[in-house]
């Protein structure tokens, strides 16, 4: 292998698609760290502004800090003494708690007068053993129990300050009880289809069922079929209970009251949990081939030091990018849709007709956002089942040269 | 950042529930649903094929009938043939043989004319040859005196009756 054969072999690699897909996830995911550390960065510095990223702590340091501030401008209307129990309106935050992971259901008021739903907290910690009691005790972070309290953000710490223990913190949050209850609901659907198919053989299928099968249809012949090929068999229920879980869950996300309304599959440990299991699934099927085009692929040998780092850093790219890609996409939906109606609060607290006058307007956009979420709660359970799909293909497939 | 911090409670439960599911949803959905629907997609394509195919064998059996009954008309008509053949065969048969006897019997008839006018002629000639003798018992009685010429007559008659 000359030079002179080399060149065009390097331009020829340049153009194919698994290395610009690597070439483009890496840019991308350095995009993405940069932003994350910028964003981590700017937020730290700009701690007394309530603004995106806020946190409850800073809201409160903020209630304090500008008392005077708020007292002066609330004291014509209600005086001061209201203007201590009325919270100021911090979307930043409002949007944080909806789209973070709580310890308790929240249903609906604020302050003192919210009702919500107290899930179990499950501790594991090397000196107390498992600890296990309703999240009820907190009284909303208010309250310390057995020397466990709740931090600001929603984190259980050690009442006792130094204490630096780990806790491993398992509690049944409000995601996982959104999770379970989806995969609840898709347990019912699915198995009482497998039961109704079995007892109708060959028969058509009926009522809601005809419903669903399309959708099994749609990712074994559109997604599974033409990416695996004559494996798809063997990958069919992975690849169906990773669409049918994601789905669902978007879907559930979308429903703004109980059951629903949990950022469980824009939740980063949900899609890194899912983003894993495809890792496993394309590494371990991965055959010869799949390995050759990593550690031995068909250019010259002194490209190898560009092209193996970057085809390794590539394998661990397309979960990861998987896992970012889901992430963002339904975080990103709830929040637009959370700011959309955090604006006439925003405007209600500037002025009260004001608010008033600028709801329409933000009906009508949260309407037009939530129908594009569903598109979006379908589009990216596709997108995340075929790219799946994509890279098992890419690992199981024979090559015939 | 706690937006991008995975949770580790969250990915214990995640782990747990997904394996499950998957586990469960494996056994217990994916694999019936698809191996109905896809016993049923092999039904509707046999049901097909078999269509297809019952057509073919209609068709070819239509075919076979035509070809069957155009051969049994083929048939009925060498028949008939056949028979016209035998009908004609057997009347000029008939024919032949009628002719046949006929001309026998005349023959036989003709042979037994000629032996009639054979035995006839006899008879004529032995009544003429009576005849004759009386004649010439007559004849001689009569001439008898007349010895030579007698003598000539008898001789003319003798030669005449050789």
């Amino acid at each position: 292998m000359g030079h002179k054969k080399g060149m065009p072999n390097f331009s020829k690699t340049f153009t194919t698609s698994s290395f610009r897909k690597s070439f483009v996830t890496a840019v991308f995911s350095a995009f993405f760290a940069v932003s994350v550390w910028a964003s981590r960065d700017s937020v730290a510095s700009d701690h007394g502004v309530t603004t995106a990223v806020s946190t409850h702590e800073v809201t409160i340091a903020n209630h304090e800090g500008a008392d005077a501030h708020s007292a002066a401008a609330h004291a014509d209307a209600h005086g001061a003494e209201a203007s201590l129990k009325e919270e100021k309106f911090a979307p930043g935050k409002m949007i944080m708690d909806h789209i973070a992971d709580a310890h308790d259901w929240h249903l609906w008021g604020e302050g003192h007068g919210s009702v919500s739903i107290p899930l179990p907290v499950i501790l594991y910690t090397e000196s107390k053993g498992l600890t296990v009691f309703s999240s009820a005790r907190f009284e909303h972070g208010h309250a310390a129990y057995e020397g466990f309290k709740l931090t600001e953000k929603g984190k259980v710490t050690w009442e006792q300050e130094g204490n630096t223990e780990a806790i491993y913190d398992i509690s049944l949050t409000k995601n996982v009880v959104a999770m379970l209850i989806a995969v609840l609901t898709i347990l019912i659907i699915t198995l009482g289809m497998a039961k109704s198919y079995t007892k109708n053989k060959g028969k058509a299928p009926k009522g809601f069922h005809n419903l669903v099968e399309p959708l099994i249809l749609f990712i074994r012949d559109d997604v599974a079929k033409r990416s695996i090929g004559h494996k798809t068999d063997k990958f069919m229920p992975l690849l169906l209970t990773i669409f049918s879980f994601i789905f669902v869950n978007n879907v559930f996300g979308l429903i703004p009251i109980f059951p629903g309304g949990a950022n469980v599959t824009g939740n980063i440990a949900i899609t890194m949990v899912l983003a894993l299991v495809i890792f496993l699934t394309v590494n371990l099927n991965g055959n010869k081939y799949y390995w050759k085009h990593i550690f031995l692929p068909d250019v010259p040998v002194w490209m190898y030091v560009i092209i193996i780092p970057i085809e390794v850093l590539g394998v661990v790219l397309k979960p990861f990018v998987l896992m970012l890609r889901l992430f963002a996409n339904i975080t990103a939906g709830h929040i637009i849709i959370l700011g959309f109606f955090s604006l006439i609060f925003i405007f209600g607290a500037m002025n009260q007709a004001l608010g008033y006058a600028v709801s329409p307007l933000s009906v009508a956009f949260t309407v037009f956002m939530g129908l594009l979420e569903m598109l979006v709660a379908f589009l990216q359970a596709f997108v995340f089942t075929l790219l799946s799909a994509i890279y098992i293909g890419m690992a199981v497939e024979e090559h015939h040269h | 950042m706690q937006l991008v911090t995975p949770a580790i409670g969250l990915v214990f439960w995640m782990l747990v529930t997904f394996s499950l599911l998957l586990v469960i949803l494996k056994k217990f959905a994916w694999k019936p649903i698809l191996a109905s629907i896809r016993e049923r997609e092999q039904t509707i394509e046999d049901s097909l094929s078999l269509a297809e195919k019952t057509k073919a064998d209609m068709i070819r059996l239509q075919g076979e009938n035509e070809s069957l009954l155009a051969e049994a008309r083929k048939e009925r008509d060498a028949l008939l043939k056949e028979a016209r053949e035998m009908r004609d065969k057997i009347v000029g048969d008939a024919k032949a043989t009628a002719d046949e006897e006929a001309k026998k019997l005349l023959t036989r008839a003709q042979d037994e004319i000629e032996k009639q006018k054979a035995a006839a002629i006899d008879e004529l000639k032995r009544e003429v040859s009576v005849l004759s003798v009386q004649i010439a018992e007559k004849l001689m009685q009569q001439q008898l005196e007349n010895n030579q010429e007698q003598q000539a007559i008898i001789e003319k008659q003798l030669s005449q009756l050789n």
